[in-house]
């Protein structure tokens, strides 16, 4: 295997094993989405034809919201004795780390999302199975562009005070392409309509995607090096 | 091997190297002396590429650290104050990950070996989270040597160390220089830097005061020394 695969796969193992040991992450995501989603429930009351025209929306904020609180925390680990200064010496491309965190953190919102998609099919009485297809295109697009453009700002933001006043800042702007695509794509897809119909949301999902990982893969060595 | 001119680092207004100038041949330590906030850890930084000078010229190992700091990483072997060590890994998780991260061998065996001369191979599988200090500071120097570093930079690589592994590091040191490495050591045992250091520089206020061969100081001679010029901020000639 080139060194460069080995570089982002062991940084993928490092912090999914940590997460799996610590389980800081899992464990705050899960209740915050459990705690959003019972929220939810009782603000919107019954009122179904209220309650579909927001779902899209709900879901998108449980993930954004659960997302930042995660990514936001996809460095810490690595303030701890230096480990950053490691990193930053090691020799070879940085975008490998780049590369590794983001498919931690994709890895991580994935599970998360799929438990808050559960509970939301349960806690709302939606029949998510005619809209499944469709979310399994929007839900790893969606996460992609969250995870890229997150994991750049959590390392800018990593070695600031006000991180976690400045991060939700800094991402929730640059995230405004993907929200509006992600939010629309899912209305198509849990109306049950073919997802051809969102078609052209779906193009500039994975055009916003393009554009974030390639930034990322670009700027996270200038990032490192501080 | 370590060849660093004018070097300056200042953040702002606030200078805390000024007009540093070393060398540290192949085979040969340097003991890096000076109270606390006299530049020993920003030298350290600036040599390990770890921060850029403001001025000055730095040829480590024949590469210019200013133009290709990539290179330079390659030829060396850092300890600074954060030990490196990811607190959920096992002792051979932590050397596992910095090997494949180094482009190293981290087969189990090997990485064990390491692990072994550091007196740390009961531990293998312990997290560590519950090593102690000292512990930690060994599985550092086990990073270190997982490669095959020209340079090694350590930031007071004996504190924390008990008996058997200062005795253990002051060996790994000569073998080292032996085998025609070079060391820059921050430290503020006296006794240490002279057994190891083949030249002591004494740093104050950002500025190299002294510049000797280590050779001709005694330890009783370099406490004068170290008090009259850390005091007076005057600098003997080299």
């Amino acid at each position: 295997m080139p060194a460069y695969a080995r570089r982002v796969g062991i940084v993928l193992w490092k912090d999914l094993l940590v997460e799996r040991r610590s389980k800081e992450s899992l464990n705050a995501l899960l209740f915050f989405g459990l705690l959003l989603l019972f929220l939810f429930q009782f603000s919107l009351g019954p009122d179904r034809a209220r309650l579909e025209s927001a779902l899209p929306g709900l879901l998108w904020l449980g993930f954004v919201l659960a997302g930042l609180l995660g990514l936001g925390r996809s460095f810490l680990a690595e303030r701890e004795n230096d480990c950053s200064e490691g990193l930053l010496l090691t020799p070879g491309d940085k975008s490998a780390i780049y590369l590794g965190k983001l498919a931690a953190n994709i890895c991580v919102m994935g599970v998360v999302e799929i438990v808050i998609l559960a509970l939301f099919g349960l806690f709302f009485d939606v029949d998510l199975a005619r809209g499944l297809p469709g979310l399994a295109v929007i839900l790893p697009l969606g996460t992609v562009g969250l995870a890229a453009v997150g994991t750049l700002f959590a390392a800018v933001t990593a070695q600031v005070r006000a991180r976690e006043l400045l991060f939700p800042v800094l991402l929730l702007p640059i995230q405004v392409p993907v929200l509006l695509a992600t939010v629309s794509a899912t209305q198509v897809a849990l109306a049950g309509q073919p997802l051809a119909d969102a078609g052209p949301w779906l193009q500039l999902l994975a055009g916003a995607d393009i554009v974030y990982l390639v930034i990322g893969l670009l700027t996270f060595e200038f990032v490192l090096e501080g | 091997m370590i060849a660093a001119v004018g070097l300056r680092k200042s953040f702002g207004a606030t200078v805390v190297l000024e007009d540093v100038s070393l060398e540290v041949p192949a085979g040969q330590c340097l003991a890096l002396l000076g109270p606390n906030g006299a530049g020993k850890t920003t030298l350290l930084r600036v040599l390990g590429t770890l921060a850029r000078p403001s001025a000055g010229r730095l040829i480590i190992d024949g590469v210019d650290a200013l133009r290709d700091p990539d290179a330079v990483r390659a030829r060396i072997g850092m300890v600074a104050h954060g030990s490196y060590v990811y607190e959920d890994l096992t002792a051979l998780e932590n050397l596992r990950f910095w090997a494949v991260m180094a482009g190293l061998d981290a087969r189990p065996d090997r990485l064990r070996e390491r692990l072994q001369a550091v007196e740390l191979d009961a531990l293998v599988g312990e997290r560590a989270r519950t090593f102690s200090a000292g512990m930690k500071r060994r599985l550092a120097l086990a990073r270190v040597t997982l490669g095959q570093p020209r340079v090694l930079l350590l930031d007071e690589p004996f504190s924390g160390l008990d008996r058997q592994g200062q005795k253990w590091l002051g060996e790994f040191l000569l073998a080292f220089k032996a085998r025609g490495g070079a060391i820059v050591l921050a430290t503020h045992g006296f006794a240490t830097a002279l057994a190891v250091a083949d030249r002591a520089v004494i740093l104050a206020g950002g500025r190299i005061v002294l510049d000797r061969p280590a050779a001709g100081l005694g330890r009783d001679e370099l406490h004068r020394l170290y008090d009259d010029l850390v005091e007076t901020g005057e600098t003997v000639p080299r």
